[in-house]
């Protein structure tokens, strides 16, 4: 009857309540194989039982910067800043892709994983951090597509392409990009477990979503009383960011780059804290 | 001995109907009346999870569970259906949150809820042994050191590097269950699972089974309605009703009182349609079953008279065959029904010699010359001898008949 003398040690202890800032990262971690295999495994079973393979990463953005360019270039003549069209929209659509892309996924994460989330339990913050590792493989090979189509215009059709320094800015908008996806995604997958209507918004909304954001037009184009607005759209600078980074023309300025930073850390760290609050019960309502 | 599983004042409220309490509105009330530190106002305290009372939209699933696991112990958890039993596995495994009550565990925990979760059917076999594994909890190193093993163990050797979308529903469940089964963890947690794969399987199944409860010394918990198979791996039980812990004992003494809870639920009525002779109602007195003894009731209904009613029955085994059977007619035994318009006949045998199994019964009315209703497999049952053989041969393999036998 000593028993309760004993000094208890548990490994698990699944309360009632958890604190709202156990995140429990470190079993993310502990979990970091499951990750590289659910990459592998999205990436492998994309393209399994299909001809032309990898190749239907690179058709999507073709057609869509080929309808922009008749659409938007030449029936309204909207301008791109003095940059051939093509290169203009490609830029835009490869990095809006991977943001409208990563975050829809992830928005209908746990319905889309509900059979699993049912049967076993490991950390659910996997599934969502899967998604945009995956994706980014995607978004790699249609960089790839769009270094080719800078290279050709630099050689053939004269575009003066000056490699900088800036080129290492480019990972940090990437990174900023996944994460701010990546908030949302978890901020809107949470609500959507109970009020299904999000579901249906979230795919309506990344599309006007888009036309808030300069991938159409250049941020210079736009009406000064605007400007501030779209620039309160943080994926309007890194939209900008890729263009100044890689066309040489873009506005981009170091506050807007650290206003996106913060905006980016604070819908991370919110998604992060009501994602885990609701992976603990979302199978009773889903 | 040392305690693997503390249970503690466990709760888990599930809401019936709507999802969540219905509207935004009731939600918001929630989370102010959360704010102020009040009590949910949409939780009536009290309520049980008894499916055949209506009333009230929240329902305990589980209510004030204390437990306590030892380590190395096999526990099977047993209850009829809605009594908690998945709900308890799903909590232990943090497939979702308790309401109220704690679980404490020591060592890692591997739940077994399902067979192949995650499973891509694009994938070869050998893939979904690494994804498989990974989402069980294993490391990647840790798999490649058993994937021989595994492989061994799943008898799929030829088709590892085959898509799995091209195996046999029987291949797919060996290989899901030969990733399971080397897990290595300290608890072990098994729902059900063995309901799936054939009789040779399920048997290397139990045996990896018991191999990891008695050999490897690891905790496992096990729910099945198989009360044959749970009687064989665990020693220990627990008996759940409506939410509540009736009864954690032995597991001889858990089946007893399993048995009490379940008897009279062997029956099945039926609406009368007022065309012709009918079975109502037929039932199955599963309290004397335990005796041994089988009382089966046949209640019919009539709108005219019918001179010489004949009811005959036919028992089936868990293969559909059928094992024995009988009726009035070629027993040669005439019962006069002749005067009245519904009546109850009963069928009655002593010693019932039968091996532990699942059986099944479909019931016949007729005259000398026509059949006026039959009920296909209205009553399925699961019988416990009172033999206990030391080893009893698979009841597929031997038969179901347990005759006594003399040997010199």
């Amino acid at each position: 009857m000593d028993k309760s003398k004993e000094i208890e040690h548990w490994d698990l202890v699944i309360k009632a309540e958890s604190s709202l800032f156990s995140l429990r990262l470190n079993e993310v971690w502990a979990y970091r194989d499951l990750l590289f295999l659910m990459v592998k495994r999205d990436v492998v079973s994309f393209y399994k039982q299909t001809i032309l393979g990898p190749l239907w990463f690179l058709i999507q953005p073709l057609i869509t910067t080929f309808t922009f360019v008749f659409i938007f270039g030449n029936l309204a003549q909207i301008s791109t800043d003095g940059l051939p069209q093509v290169l203009f929209y490609l830029t835009g659509i490869v990095a809006w892709s991977y943001f409208s892309e990563c975050l829809i996924k992830t928005s209908s994460v746990f319905k889309d994983n509900a059979s699993i989330f049912g049967k076993v339990y490991f950390p659910r913050l996997i599934m969502p951090l899967s998604l945009v590792f995956s994706n980014l493989v995607r978004f790699g090979i249609q960089f790839f597509l769009l270094v080719l189509v800078l290279i050709y215009f630099s050689w053939f059709r004269g575009f003066h392409f000056e490699l900088s320094w800036n080129i290492f800015l480019l990972p940090l908008f990437i990174l900023l990009m996944a994460f701010l996806a990546l908030g949302f995604g978890m901020i809107i997958s949470a609500i959507t477990t109970k009020y299904r209507d999000f579901a249906f918004l979230i795919t309506f909304g990344v599309q006007l979503f888009m036309y808030a954001t300069p991938i159409i037009y250049p941020l210079s184009a736009a009406p000064e009383k605007y400007k501030q607005l779209i620039l309160l759209n943080p994926m309007s600078t890194i939209i900008e960011g890729f263009r100044f980074i890689l066309l040489g023309k873009g506005s981009l300025s170091l506050h807007s780059i650290l206003y996106v930073c913060i905006f980016t850390f604070i819908t991370f760290f919110l998604g992060l804290l009501i994602f885990n609050k609701v992976e603990r019960k979302f199978m009773d309502t889903v | 001995m040392s305690i693997a599983i503390k249970i503690e004042n466990l709760s888990k409220i599930y809401h019936l109907g709507q999802i969540g309490t219905g509207t935004f509105y009731n939600d918001l009330k929630r989370f102010s009346a959360k704010l102020r530190g009040k009590e949910d106002p949409f939780l009536k305290i009290g309520e049980s999870n008894d499916r055949s009372t209506k009333g009230g939209n929240v329902v305990y699933s589980l209510k004030d569970i204390n437990l306590e696991i030892n380590q190395g112990d096999a526990v099977g958890i047993i209850g009829k259906n809605g009594a908690g039993k998945s709900t308890l596995l799903k909590l232990i495994s943090q497939i979702t949150a308790p309401t109220t009550g704690a679980i404490k565990i020591k060592g890692r925990v591997a739940s077994l809820l399902e067979v192949g979760t995650g499973f891509h059917p694009e994938l070869t076999g050998r893939e979904n042994i690494y994804l498989n594994g990974a989402i069980l909890g294993m490391r990647k190193s840790e798999i490649s050191r058993k994937m021989d093993e595994i492989v061994d163990f799943s008898g799929v050797e030829r088709y590892i590097d085959t898509p799995v979308k091209r195996y046999s529903s029987g291949m797919y469940v060996r290989l899901a269950f030969a990733v399971a089964a080397h897990l290595e963890s300290e608890i072990l947690i098994i729902d059900e699972v063995l309901a799936v794969g054939d009789a040779e399987f399920q048997k290397k199944c139990l045996g990896k089974m018991g191999d990891i409860s008695k050999g490897e010394g690891r905790t496992v918990l096990f729910v099945s309605h198989n009360l044959d198979s749970i009687s064989k791996l665990c020693q220990n039980g627990i008996l759940l009703e409506h939410g509540k812990l009736l009864e954690a004992n032995e597991m001889s003494k858990i089946l007893n009182s399993y048995m009490k809870i379940e008897s009279f639920s062997y029956l099945k009525s039926f609406d009368y349609l007022d065309v012709g002779p009918q079975i109502v109602s037929v039932s199955l007195n599963s309290n004397l079953l335990i005796e041994s003894k089988f009382q089966l009731k046949i209640k019919f209904k009539s709108p005219y008279l019918v001179p010489q009613l004949v009811p005959g029955f036919v028992v089936y085994n868990q293969l559909n065959a059928p094992i024995f059977g009988s009726n009035t007619r070629f027993h040669k035994t005439v019962i006069n029904y002749s005067s009245l318009l519904e009546g109850e006949m009963i069928a009655e045998i002593e010693e019932l010699n039968l091996h532990s199994g699942n059986y099944s019964i479909s019931v016949w009315l007729g005259d000398q010359l026509v059949d006026f209703d039959e009920k296909v497999e209205v009553i399925q049952f699961e019988y416990k001898s009172k033999n206990n053989y030391q080893q009893l041969p698979n009841p597929l393999e031997i038969g179901s008949v347990d005759q006594v036998v003399n040997w010199y």
